[in-house]
């Protein structure tokens, strides 16, 4: 099945899949329902693994005839070795994690590639609840108040970058979505994307 | 809750079924001569098994099921013993999780068991008395060795998938390792790939109340005309609270006193947990054998599927394309969950296909047993996905 056919109308999903070669080998952490996992098999032919918190995220990927293990990214990734797998994928996750450094690097070293998706905390509309309102930002993709929120590390596109730089990571590519899910300018600068960026996706190597 | 200190009445003689079981039975000759781990050989020996639902055509659709120690082959029918229902009918039926509309689903009493497998309770061919404890000792692995004849001698090459919890995982493992390419799928639940030195404990306690109980009379019982029921009973009773968990026992027993109002001063049953204990035991005895007892606790002590391949677990399953499904209960702290995520941890660094799920559940060891909707949940989209894969 080729990417444009399939069902799901998650955006940033699809950008992640077309970012896979086919035929790879992919660990998905913090995989959810699988539905990610569940695309890659069907339009990329991935040999998928996941590793999911919740036990009714794994029942459900389990059901759908996924290989997901129950497990904590912030504790579990170290028991994988070296390079066992072609893409380590951390879709909307990074902002759960308890240590966001040692997530990253672990993907960098257990994948040769890397692809993290994440929400954008420097997007004008959060920085205006901040700005105006003077409260912790509520939107209907991060419904949580900040008292019951999972998302404990929030960061920005320029704070990924960062990140990126700081555990000497090579991005290959980003890409940056607006709040419909279309691609902010490519040659756009950083502090556009920063500003004007949803979500973003990247694809990371070792540096 | 009733006093129930009186034994079940049986509607056979536990003893009559070791020869001469009930159930379906397959005979070994010289030809399938069965070697065990110990060096032994047993030249003429018998699996008794239960079998429900029907083979397909193309022989695809075979689930083996592995019990537990004191299981038995009835697992989704009547025991003819005690005339209970079988022990996985939860698990096991029309439209069940392993569902008999579907999938021909085999049972068979173990090697060493006393259900009408050749055991310590069985007649040597050679005396033409029971072995005893002239039985030779067998292994995880020599169960399984036996099953292979049997489901050789049905006729079929590949197994579905083949199922068990707690010993009955152990040998699942075994059955992937020793023949990856026959194990299409596995579902190993509340188990361990090595018995741990606690578990280790728990069993020789167990065979030393057997063994200290005069009746055992060093294991000839059997041709002296006693019973150790009363060693086996403690052993029985010891084994059944690893089985549970504290607060298990809490909600079902607390402190409340059995068919009295107030503590007798003597040392009778005055909790109801001691009450329930003593029937556990009791009933235990006339069911099983004091000796199939102590040599299938002894399979378990031995089993340690990394030590026979050179210390790395994840060598048993080096290759294996089979796909597993692996799962553990908070509560079980006979076998918790960190044994089972060192089964997970190998099989990842294998690089199979497996999946892994630590239900809630506060029923202890026993929960793969009983009613638990998330473990239905998972066996079912576990078993399904795996069948669409097969084509069944």
């Amino acid at each position: 099945m080729a990417l444009a056919e399939t069902q799901t109308n998650r955006i940033d999903l699809r950008l992640v899949a077309e970012m896979v070669t086919p035929g790879s080998r992919v660990l998905d952490v913090g995989c959810g329902d699988g539905e990610l996992l569940s695309l890659l098999a069907e339009t990329r032919g991935v040999d998928g693994r996941g590793i999911e918190l919740s036990p009714e995220g794994v029942a459900g990927c389990v059901a759908r005839g996924l290989s997901v293990i129950q497990g904590d990214a912030d504790t579990d990734l170290a028991d994988y070795p070296d390079d066992s797998f072609d893409y380590v994928i951390l879709s909307q996750t990074i902002q759960a994690t308890r240590n966001p450094r040692h997530v990253l690097e672990h993907m960098l070293r257990i994948g040769r590639r890397a692809i993290v998706s994440f929400p954008n905390f420097g997007h004008w509309r959060m920085r205006a609840q901040v700005f105006f309102m003077g409260r912790m930002p509520v939107t209907d993709s991060l419904p949580y108040t900040w008292w019951e929120t999972p998302n404990i590390h929030f960061c920005t596109i320029r704070d990924f970058v960062a990140l990126c730089d700081t555990v000497g990571a090579e991005k290959e590519r980003a890409v940056a979505l607006d709040v419909s899910g279309g691609r902010v300018g490519v040659s756009a600068p950083w502090w556009f994307w920063n500003l004007f960026g949803a979500q973003a996706v990247f694809l990371l190597k070792r540096g | 809750m009733p006093n129930r200190t009186q034994a079940p009445d049986l509607l056979t003689d536990p003893l009559a079924e070791a020869n001469q079981p009930s159930s379906l039975l397959a005979r070994f000759g010289p030809d399938k001569a069965l070697q065990l781990d110990s060096g032994a050989v047993l030249e003429h020996w018998q699996i008794a098994y239960q079998t429900y639902g029907s083979l397909n055509e193309a022989r695809s659709n075979a689930v083996l099921v592995c019990h537990a120690l004191t299981g038995d082959q009835y697992v989704a029918s009547r025991n003819p013993v005690t005339g209970k229902g079988g022990w996985w009918t939860a698990m096991i039926g029309p439209g069940k999780p392993i569902d008999t509309d579907r999938f021909f689903i085999i049972c068979a009493n173990v090697l060493g068991g006393c259900m009408g497998t050749t055991g310590p309770a069985s007649t040597n061919p050679e005396t033409g008395k029971p072995w005893g404890l002239s039985f030779p000792m067998v292994t995880i692995r020599d169960m399984v060795r036996a099953q292979a004849h049997l489901v050789d001698s049905l006729g079929i090459d590949s197994l579905f998938c083949v199922a068990g919890g707690s010993m009955g995982g152990m040998q699942v493992l075994q059955w992937a390792a020793s023949y990856p390419t026959r194990v299409f799928s596995a579902l190993p639940l509340a188990t361990a790939a090595k018995h741990s030195a606690q578990n280790i404990a728990f069993h020789e306690v167990g065979r030393q109340a057997v063994m200290a109980d005069p009746d055992w009379r060093q294991g000839r019982y059997l041709d002296e005309g006693t019973r150790p029921s009363k060693g086996l009973s403690v052993a029985r009773m010891g084994a059944h609270i690893t089985y549970l968990s504290e607060p298990a026992l809490h909600r079902k027993f607390g402190r409340k006193l059995q068919e009295r109002s107030a503590p007798t001063f003597t040392f009778d049953a005055d909790f109801q947990v001691e009450s329930y204990l003593r029937y556990q035991g009791i009933s235990f005895v006339e069911r099983f054998d004091a000796n199939s007892y102590l040599y299938v606790t002894r399979a378990m002590d031995y089993f340690d599927l990394g030590a026979d391949h050179d210390g790395v677990l994840a060598k048993a399953f080096a290759g294996t394309r089979t796909r597993f499904c692996v799962a553990s209960f908070t509560s079980d702290w006979l076998f918790p969950t960190s044994d089972s995520r060192a089964i997970v941890h190998a099989l990842n660094a294998a690089g199979a296909s497996v999946s892994f799920v630590e239900l809630e559940s506060d029923k202890g060891h026993d929960a793969f047993l009983l009613e638990e909707p998330n473990l239905f949940a998972t066996t079912r989209g576990f078993i399904g996905a795996a069948a669409r894969a097969r084509g069944i």
